[in-house]
């Protein structure tokens, strides 16, 4: 995988994941580029669109496009589980998870995409052992008061 | 100072915002809170403005000033600091920010920290954004922790090899021993890395492929029948709750393990073999109602295509493909689509078989299953089924989208070319594209075009009529105009004679007909090409018409002062005809003669019939401005020290040689006519039959002879250069040769030339090639079409040279090819 990005139906950005190396001005047009053409396309199409020299597996969740690049060589229909792991995963740690959980915690929602996939690949395939992970993690994050008192080095 | 405001809050504030100019402004205030904090080297929110600045930086707002401050959340002790530095760093630090490298430390240090966690999070830091530098440095680390016990830890660390590896290929060997033991694992997640990570491995590097495939040491088990194996188990085990998707165990491992097992098995037929049973298992058993059981029989089919697998198994192969292409889903289609393009040139006879599908699917809705349907549709259309297809082929070029039209028209061109059952139908056919898709066509349409009815000699009547009566009503298709110029100015006497057998004559006066090359003339619409293909058919109706002579006269004489200098030099050419030159109009405007096949360009050309070649042929005349340079043959002479080699001109319009080649010229030469060598009454015929163009990076023609393997004849410095091959079933020592040319560099390649010499009991014909550039990343191909005649059915031999520009320097090479199979010249 080339790259994941999150975007709304008004087109807003809620996740960009990068497995590449661009230049920021480049990202912004990738962005723009691609937004532009899932958005444009109906129901009626299939979830593959060819651009440049890789191929885009998009799907809609409610009100949120997931959208992963990927190689030639890689499997667009598995790319569509991946996608919908994620998701679950999402679902599984928020709860019902909607937009706005995305948004507001949108560093969890990283967090969560970084447990399940590295350098463009999946690293776990079970749903339970991720999110437990996540969870694990999250008992380590220190409470307010822990943080004030203990010092930074 | 009162503590930054928390990163829930901000982002509900700016949501509140109702204009883009209001966020700037919430944005702005926060941005120069933060920075003021920052200043103040503020432990304590660090984390939290940091976090603030990663969602306005999400927003698009510039958030480069955060990037140090990720390095001292990255160096902090808290656990918190850490994951917000982390993930700062991945999204800001790159490595083409000036600081990606003092990251270096940090992570060392947290890659050997106390708790698991932290580890993790450096481990994924450097396998998703790691420089080269980076990787170099840590990569001892990361194969420390790939041998780890942890199975939390191992799974990152080998997809972080990963990383490494496509960073910096050399150390791959470095992680060859931690792979041992990797696929003993009973833990899903290393497993699948691990397979990653081997994957990888053989991809990338020969001899670990070769290593793999082998047994080297007693604990180091063959790789397939491991893998064999853990498919097997996967299939084979109960419900597992952990790793279950719709009833499938694990599938992302499943097709990662098909992945592996298909490069191990790529032309290996021990290993392939070994599959085999697994394969065919899958195959059948996998349940296919959702989309998760496909993606693993999709991954199958790939496999069992790819390697050496037996013909039983291909078969079931192909076979769920057809199913798919039944399927509603569209992404199914699609992914059907574009395997059987793959696979159309090893199993042809098997996918015609879902001809009608596939035709079917070029009336979808979606784009993209449109384009492979009619990639595909070409590569299947065969001498059996050509007017079937052609006609489902023409209706799609009528509705189809303008992107398509352009690639659509040139499949057809060839397919008409090779299979045309009569000379009619592919006159009609080619008519009927040009009207329908006429402005979208390839310039070379227009004098393969020409030389086809020229060479289809009774047809002229009919031809001549019906481009006429499509001209009558609209004149704005250039191609079709100037096709249909060219033969007016050809025929017009059988046009004005109504001789037409295959129709019925119309009624023509020659004034009509020189009504409509005049509006061509005078309209706004023609492009200066086709001005001067009008004018000349003008000028050659002159000895064609016995009472409009004189109206001929007037028009020429009125271009003589014409802005177009073309047209102006023309025409005042012709004037100089009719006045001092009159006794020789007849013969210079004569008929043309019929151009054989076996040559290439028009009268303008030398004829390469026989293995003597006439080697002061192509020498000192320059060409002409505007036409495209000859290649010189002597230049391949020269470098092939005149050995028995035949060196072959390869066609292309050009200057006019001395030597003879018809009467036309001598004419011309002697004439001493003003202005500069004026090109053959009918300039644009010089060009190859041939119409061909990078459609796709496979060739469209199936391959008659059931097969020829194709073979790589050339691959250097990111030009890679395949030969394909078909057979004549009519003359079986014919063969035909389509190159195609690809580039895998960053930059394109232009001025690209190929020429080709054979030993001398061959005869080589290389007609006009689709483009000179060459676009980088393998986006796009040059394809040319070689016919080589060997009567006397010789091993076949050919020796190549290539020029072309590259990263602005000029580049040439040489090469010999002489892997030709032996089905391409038995």
């Amino acid at each position: 995988i080339h790259f994941i990005l999150l975007f709304s139906r008004q087109g807003k950005l809620r996740l960009q994941k990068w497995y590449t190396t661009l230049p920021d001005k480049e990202k912004k047009k990738i962005i723009r580029e691609i937004v532009q053409i899932i958005l444009s396309r109906n129901q009626k199409t299939s979830s593959f669109v060819d651009w440049k020299d890789l191929k885009l597996v998009y799907k809609r969740y409610a009100s949120l496009y997931f959208c992963c690049a990927i190689e030639d060589q890689d499997n667009e229909l598995l790319t569509l589980e991946v996608v919908h792991r994620y998701v679950e995963l999402l679902d599984r740690y928020f709860g019902n998870v909607c937009e706005l959980d995305i948004i507001f915690n949108f560093e969890k929602a990283y967090f969560i995409l970084d447990e399940f996939i590295i350098g463009g690949e999946v690293q776990e395939t079970s749903k339970k052992t991720a999110v437990k992970a996540i969870e694990d993690a999250d008992m380590l994050q220190e409470t307010v008061e822990e943080y004030m008192n203990k010092p930074a080095f | 100072m009162p503590a930054p405001i928390r990163l829930r809050e901000l982002i509900r504030t700016i949501r509140t915002a109702r204009t883009q100019a209001e966020e700037r402004e919430m944005i702005q205030k926060e941005c120069a809170a933060i920075r003021s904090s920052f200043r103040e080297e503020d432990n304590t929110y660090r984390c939290r403005n940091v976090a603030k600045l990663l969602y306005m930086h999400m927003l698009g707002y510039p958030a480069h000033f955060g990037q140090l401050e990720c390095l001292k959340l990255i160096a902090s002790q808290k656990f918190t600091d850490k994951r917000i530095g982390y993930l700062g760093a991945m999204l800001l630090l790159d490595e083409r920010q000036d600081v990606h490298l003092l990251m270096t430390n940090c992570i060392k240090n947290d890659l050997n920290h106390s708790t698991q966690y932290v580890q993790g999070l450096a481990l994924c830091t450097l396998g998703c954004m790691g420089s080269s530098e980076m990787c170099r440095d840590l990569a001892g680390e990361v194969e420390k922790l790939l041998k780890t016990s942890n199975s939390y830890l191992r799974k990152k660390a080998a997809l972080c090899a990963v990383h490494v590896i496509r960073k910096v290929p050399e150390l791959m060997e470095m992680f060859l021993p931690a792979t041992k033991n990797l696929l003993n694992e009973k833990n899903h997640g290393v497993l699948h890395t691990s397979v990653v990570l081997l994957t990888e491995m053989c991809e990338r590097s020969p001899d670990m492929l070769a290593h793999f495939r082998k047994v080297r040491q007693l604990s180091f088990s063959q790789l397939v029948p491991q893998l064999v194996r853990i498919l097997k188990n996967l299939i084979m085990s109960g419900y597992s709750p952990e790793h279950d998707v719709s009833g499938i165990s694990d599938p992302f491992l499943q097709v990662r393990i098909l992945r592996l097992l298909r490069i191990l098995g790529r032309n290996d037929d021990d290993s392939s073999e070994a599959m085999n049973d697994i394969l065919a298992q899958v195959a059948t058993n996998t349940e296919t109602s959702k989309n998760v059981g496909n993606a693993i029989l999709y991954e199958t089919v790939l496999t069992i295509m790819d390697i050496k697998s037996e013909s039983g198994l291909r078969v079931l192969a192909i076979n769920i493909l057809g199913r798919f292409l039944l399927n509603n889903d569209k992404n199914i289609r699609y992914v059907a689509l574009t395997s059987l393009l793959k696979t159309v040139q090893t199993d042809h006879n098997a996918v015609q078989r879902h001809r009608s599908t596939i035709v079917d699917c070029l009336k979808d809705l979606d784009v993209s299953i449109k384009r492979r349907a009619m990639e595909l549709s070409f590569a299947l259309v065969n001498g059996n089924n050509v007017r079937g297809m052609m006609k489902e082929l023409l209706y799609f070029l009528d509705s189809c989208e303008p992107e398509f039209k352009a690639d659509c028209a040139s499949g057809i061109f060839l397919a008409a070319e090779k299979y045309a059952p009569s000379k009619r139908w592919h006159i009609d056919t080619i008519m009927r594209v040009l009207t329908t898709a006429g402005s979208y066509v390839r310039d070379d349409a227009v004098p393969n075009l020409i030389q086809l009815i020229t060479n289809s000699g009774e047809m002229h009547a009919y031809t001549v009529q019906r481009l006429y009566k499509a001209i009558l009503g609209d004149y704005s298709q250039q191609p079709l105009v100037q096709v249909a110029s060219w033969c007016i100015g050809e025929y017009g006497d059988l046009l004005v004679s109504g001789q037409c057998e295959e129709e019925e004559p119309i009624q023509v006066t020659e004034d009509e007909v020189l009504d409509i090359l005049e509006s061509v003339l005078i309209s706004n619409m023609s492009a200066s090409v086709t001005r001067g293909y009008a004018l000349t058919a003008i000028m050659k109706l002159s000895t064609r018409f016995t009472c409009t002579v004189n109206r001929i006269k007037k028009v020429v004489s009125i271009y003589g002062s014409s802005i177009d200098v073309e047209l102006q030099q023309r025409a005042v050419e012709y004037n100089a005809l009719f006045k001092k030159y009159d006794h020789m109009r007849p013969a210079l405007l004569e008929r043309m003669p019929v151009m054989e096949k076996v040559t290439t360009n028009g009268p303008a050309e030398i004829v390469q019939t026989n293995g003597e070649t006439e080697t002061a042929v192509l020498e000192t005349k320059p060409p002409p401005s505007g036409l495209q340079p000859a290649n010189q043959a002597n230049d391949l002479l020269d470098l092939l020290g005149g050995s028995d080699i035949t060196p072959v001109i390869p066609t292309a319009p050009t200057s006019k040689p001395a030597t003879a080649g018809g009467e036309l010229l001598d004419l011309l030469g002697d004439l001493n006519l003003t202005g500069s060598p004026v090109s053959a009454p009918a300039p644009q015929i010089a060009q190859p039959p041939f119409l061909l163009d990078g459609l796709t990076s496979q060739p469209l023609f199936n391959d008659i002879a059931a097969g020829i393997p194709s073979i790589t004849a050339y691959n250097k410095n990111g030009l890679k250069i395949d030969f394909t091959f078909e057979r004549s079933n009519t003359n079986p020592s014919v063969t035909v040769i389509t190159i195609q040319a690809s580039n895998s560099t960053e930059l394109d390649m232009t001025d690209f030339v190929f020429q080709a010499a054979v030993p001398k009991t061959f005869q080589l014909q290389l007609l006009s090639p689709s483009s000179s550039v060459i676009p980088a990343f393998n986006s796009g191909t040059i394809t040319q079409v070689i016919k080589v005649l060997n009567p006397q059915k010789q091993q076949l031999r050919m020796r190549i040279k290539l020029t072309y520009n590259h990263k602005g320097s000029a580049m040439q090479d040489l090469a010999e090819v002489n892997n030709f199979p032996p089905q391409s010249w038995q």
